[in-house]
């Protein structure tokens, strides 16, 4: 196999401080409610800060999706992407809706197991599967995504030990046109390293080679790479068909499609640029009915979207701290949200709005978090109201990757409220308190005793 | 050569160094080789790892990896050796 070109490896230092491009904003519209609750309300209710998820939201986004893949191609699953949004009752909406679960380690399968999965429903992607994971997967019939050669060899190992065929599939990377590619996952279409795989497990009595996987990236913005994508794993399942009379089942197209949200640096708000389901949907059903598979062996697609399902289901509320005056004079605000709690801020623009009526005058701000560190910029120069002490403000978009990815970092993190569809709201996570914290921790004998 | 511990690495290349609140971005190579260190992967090791998948002349990725290094350092983001 030839070998890949080397790129110089960097690190870069990611500047606070910098204003965006547009100094952009002026949103300064204001959100009061969410799901007819005021926001003083369940702040006063919760605390502060405090994520809320609206259930109908989920399923709204969730329907919408299902529609628009449904009514082009009908053999459609969607499994949802644990690692976006783990929290039990969240997933629990999706597989109420009729959601598979996608897992990428033991502890994400095991979560999908406890909330009630079937092993058989569950997809378990990663590149991290230890022989305790394998073994799990392989005797709850799970469908594993196989990652590397070694993984594969792995399985060849163990599913006779075990007595049950492993259902397993490849996932495959490819050039898609589009960049980043992610290509450290799963093996490459272009160099043969996929049909390379396929023609080891092909004949492995202990194997049955049930489906094809890609995730060709996240907040993918031009539809036509997975056209490109669906084409590519389309030619492997006529050439499967050739030469082992085997059909695949099923296709898996991973996740990636972009949701609302504004990235740093961008020209346009996510909301002009991010495709619609539709726009998805079309691109990859057509691929599949146009390509060379026959007819009544089409298989069924599956889908691992994480982030355009969730995100715009979560908002993150807050509350004022203080406002200051910076040295060069500009305005800031101290809010009591983090980017500890605020993971995603560290690539998104995020909409971030007054709660209720506010002042009508609005000025260039900088929105900080109450870390002691410089880089907790929740917005920089965006037009915002000048708000005072205890004003409540409400970021949109939050409910992807934020819950999963959240840092404990000098302070507990909040309570997580789900309103249900008849807008009562739920504690769905509690928030950490000093016994939580201390639960793991533990003190040597000898350091028991301070002396002070 | 150690990475500090409870550096948080994102797939997306992003790096977080909670203790000075400083964060960073990798590219991809510069990724590979956090996690390799993260790992605890001897520098030895990473060299024969990356001149096992990579067409690189040794001494020039030698030079790479010690430029790199040196950033790192810099950063603060290796243990006191
Ligand atoms: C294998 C896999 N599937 C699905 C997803 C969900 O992706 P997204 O949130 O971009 O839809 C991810 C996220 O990186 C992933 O790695």
């Amino acid at each position: 196999m030839e070998k890949l070109r080397f790129e110089r490896p960097v690190i870069t230092r990611i500047n606070a401080g910098v204003p965006d491009k547009f100094g952009r904003g002026a949103n300064i519209q204001s959100i009061s409610t969410i799901d007819d609750i005021e926001v003083s309300e369940l702040i006063a209710n919760y605390g502060s800060p405090l994520f809320v998820i609206s259930e109908k939201k989920i399923r709204a986004t969730y329907q919408e999706a299902v529609s628009a893949f449904k009514t082009r191609y009908p053999k459609i699953q969607f499994a949802w992407s644990y690692k976006t949004n783990y929290l039990n009752a969240v997933c629990k909406v999706y597989h109420q809706e009729g959601s598979w679960a996608e897992v990428v380690s033991g502890f994400e399968f095991e979560k999908a197991l406890a909330n009630g999965v079937p092993g058989n429903k569950i997809l378990f992607n990663g590149p991290d599967k230890s022989d305790e994971d394998l073994t799990m997967a392989i005797s709850h019939e799970a469908l594993i995504h196989i990652d590397h050669f070694d993984e594969l060899y792995s399985i060849i190992a163990l599913a006779p030990k075990i007595g049950k065929k492993a259902k397993v599939a490849i996932r495959i990377n490819m050039d898609t046109g589009i960049y980043p590619r992610w290509d450290r996952f799963g093996f490459n279409y272009e160099n043969g390293e996929a049909w390379t795989a396929i023609n080891k497990i092909m004949p492995e009595p202990d194997l049955d080679l049930m489906g094809l996987h890609t995730h060709i990236g996240t907040y993918i913005l031009t539809p036509n790479a997975y056209t490109v994508a669906a084409d590519k794993l389309a030619s492997l399942v006529v050439r499967i068909k050739q030469k082992y009379d085997h059909y695949i089942k099923y296709l898996d197209l991973g996740g990636g499609f972009a949701s609302k949200n504004t990235l740093k640096g961008a020209y346009l708000p996510g909301t002009d640029t991010c495709p619609s389901f539709d726009d998805y949907a079309e691109a990859i059903t057509a691929a599949l009915i146009n390509s060379d598979i026959q007819h009544d062996h089409m298989p069924t697609l599956f889908l691992e979207t994480g982030r355009a399902l969730i995100d715009d289901a979560g908002y993150l509320l807050g509350t004022v701290l203080a406002n200051k005056r910076l040295a060069d004079g500009r305005r800031s605000l101290v809010i009591d949200i983090g980017v500890n709690n605020l993971f995603t801020s560290f690539w998104y623009d995020h909409q971030i709005v007054p709660a209720g009526i506010v002042h009508p005058d609005s000025e260039d701000t900088t929105i900080y978090g109450p870390l002691c560190m410089n880089i907790d910029v929740i917005r920089n120069a965006i037009q915002f109201p000048v708000l005072e002490k205890g004003n409540q403000v409400v970021i949109k978009r939050v409910g992807a990757y934020n819950m999963t990815q959240w840092l404990q970092f000098i302070t507990y993190r909040p309570n997580v409220v789900m309103i249900d569809e008849n807008g009562k709201s739920h504690v769905i996570r509690e928030n950490e308190n000093h016994a939580t914290m201390n639960e793991l921790e533990r003190v040597p004998e000898h350091l028991k005793e301070i002396y002070l | 050569m150690k990475l500090k511990k409870n550096i948080a690495i994102s797939e997306s290349g992003f790096l977080f160094d909670p203790s000075s609140g400083d964060s960073f971005n990798l590219n991809k190579t510069g990724q590979q080789i956090v996690k390799m260190l993260s790992e605890g992967k001897s520098e030895n090791a990473i060299i024969r790892s990356i001149l096992e998948e990579f067409k690189v002349e040794k001494h020039t990725l030698q030079r790479y990896l010690d430029d790199f290094y040196s950033m790192l350092r810099q950063f603060n983001l290796i243990e006191n050796e």
